[in-house]
């Protein structure tokens, strides 16, 4: 690990002064910490090399680590942990979805350290972008190439990439705030904007480096997800190597709006499979006014890899993750509510 | 117990040879080990101490330089420990190489195999991805923090025992100190729960299954005592 200046921040405008001060011009140098479990782990590897760290974590007692719910919005603090987040009763009652996204991932001391806008924020898993040895990785060092795509790509993306780079992005909980139309909400040295937190994520295209639309010295600070009908017959299926923490190779965060066995409205969102959490409208426009049976569910798990682009070792995913979202679908309209 | 005895003795064994072939390769060259580890650790200061030399843009500026020594107060087991180190440390360095509590082991380093897992203000983390610096304020309890005041084992180490959970016993530590956080956490209902909440924790020994039985035999002894 590269050597750094520590700072702690006492409050949020504290932090984004601190970020301004001594980030600014080389911004791209310093960085906010909060849980560390991805921050430290990839300074470790030397793929991030920060010059100033800005621990953020005693914003924790401020808003930024508050779950507030009332009767049209959930709002999670982006300091909230994991742990608490998919504990939490109300999330767990009214957000399935968002509860179970954040249960499943990770190990139990993981999901104790690491935060809601930090777990957003984890880099991809990709070996070759993890692995400093190997030169090749156009999201570590751009124009160098990409080792994944002429290489083991078996856990990387069908979904989402480019000629650039496949990386799978590799989180779970953003897969359920795509699908459900969250609004995220950002601070930096220019001031507070929201922004529909499908916006975030940036697919490589031919800058797989700029992996989120941040502007620089900006941190997320909350979470919000509107109620909706949907909301409380959701559920996140994750399919994965071993039975617990691991990541997925195909994921589905789902929500259907019902009327008997007829679908007003589903979102549907697909994770391990894509470059970005990867919201499929053309899988949701299939199903709106059918009835949730396993030809409409075949339907739009065909509509969702319509695009899909194998590569040598991945092919397998496009029919795990079309069998992944049909049983996600299933499950969900079976639920009792 | 014969059996974790004849672990033990068999690993000492082993240890024994590893040791003195290591030192033998180590005096054909003119070095013993010993001098060996501490030249080699001096050498690796030395690229540290030239960085820390060089005047960066913040400390131009007044302010401090990369790898600057920091100062703060540590809070382990009930007892405050003044430190001064390099910003970079981790807990679980500063644990194992400042304060000489070597309980938390340094498995893969990396957030993934959880030897390293200690309690920070009761929850269990990983100390290996968890800056000392960061820890002002906080209180962090190891695997030596856990005995009672009289010397008395805390019941899950004891049930650790009972139940022959382990082999080699590099995991213990971290397995003993996850399954407390597990136990707190109210996630030790049944088996299926336990294997679940200690996925964290691997056992290249694979005593799983005794694991399991311990945590389950120890939630009871928990909520007793």
């Amino acid at each position: 690990m590269r050597p750094f200046i520590f700072e702690t921040a006492s409050e949020p405008q504290h932090a984004i002064e601190l970020f301004d001060k001594n980030g600014l011009p080389a911004a791209r140098s310093a960085v906010y910490l909060a849980g560390g479990t991805t921050l430290l782990d990839l300074m470790k590897l030397d793929v991030m090399r920060p010059e100033i760290v800005i621990d953020i974590n005693a914003l924790q007692h401020t808003s930024l680590g508050r779950i507030e719910a009332n009767e049209t919005e959930l709002r999670l603090g982006a300091l909230a942990r994991m742990a608490e987040t998919a504990e939490h009763p109300v999330v767990k009652a009214n957000y399935p979805v968002i509860a179970q996204s954040l249960q499943l991932a990770a190990s139990p001391q993981l999901r104790n350290m690491a935060t809601l806008g930090g777990n957003v924020l984890q880099r991809t898993r990709c070996n070759y972008f993890r692995d400093v040895s190997n030169p090749a990785c156009n999201k570590r060092n751009p124009g160098t190439g990409c080792a994944a795509i002429p290489g083991f790509n078996r856990r990387h993306a069908v979904l989402g990439g480019s000629d650039q780079c496949i990386a799978t992005y590799p989180g779970d909980f953003a897969q359920a705030l795509v699908a459900v139309n969250a609004i995220v909400e950002l601070r930096g040295p220019k001031g507070i904007r929201t922004v529909a937190f499908a916006t975030l994520h940036r697919q490589p295209g031919d800058t797989p480096d700029l992996e989120t639309t941040l502007l620089p010295g900006e941190m997320i600070t909350a979470f919000i997800v509107p109620t909706a009908p949907w909301m409380r017959r959701s559920l996140y299926l994750k399919v994965r190597d071993r039975q617990s923490y691991e990541f997925a190779l195909a994921s589905a965060a789902v929500a259907l709006d019902m009327n008997g066995a007829v679908i007003r409205e589903a979102r549907i969102a697909l994770g391990g499979v894509a470059t970005v959490p990867w919201r499929s409208l053309a899988a949701e426009t299939t199903l709106r006014d059918k009835p949730l049976d396993e030809a409409s569910a075949n339907a739009a798990a065909e509509a969702a890899f319509a695009e899909a682009q194998p590569l040598e070792h991945n092919a397998f995913k496009i029919a795990l993750g079309k069998r992944t979202l049909v049983r996600a679908l299933r499950e969900a309209a079976a639920l009792e509510i | 117990m014969a059996k974790i005895f004849l672990h033990g003795a068999s690993n000492r064994v082993m240890l024994g040879r590893f040791l003195k072939d290591n030192h033998t390769v180590a005096t054909d060259y003119g070095v013993d080990r010993r001098n060996f580890l501490v030249g080699t650790v001096s050498t690796a200061a030395t690229p540290l101490l030239t960085r820390t030399g060089q005047p960066s843009a913040a400390s131009s500026a007044g302010g401090p330089s990369p790898g600057a020594p920091v100062d703060l107060l540590l809070r382990v087991n009930g007892s405050d420990h003044r430190l001064t180190l390099d910003s970079r440390t981790t807990l679980l360095d500063a644990l194992r190489d400042h304060l000489g509590l070597t309980g938390a082991k340094k498995g893969c380093d990396h957030g993934q195999c959880g030897a390293c897992t200690v309690l920070v203000d009761g929850r269990r983390v990983l100390a290996c991805l968890t800056l000392a610096v960061s820890m002002r304020g906080h209180e962090a309890t190891t695997i030596e923090g856990v005995a009672r005041k009289d010397g008395g084992l805390h019941p899950m180490q004891q049930a650790f025992i009972d139940h022959d959970a382990f082999q080699c016993g590099y995991c213990t530590p971290g397995q003993i100190m996850s399954a407390i956080g597990c136990v707190h956490e109210g996630h030790a209902i049944d088996a299926a729960d336990v294997r679940e909440y200690m996925s964290g924790n691997l056992c290249r020994c694979a005593a799983y299954p005794n694991i399991v039985d311990a945590i389950q035999a120890a939630k009871s002894a928990m909520r007793g005592s």
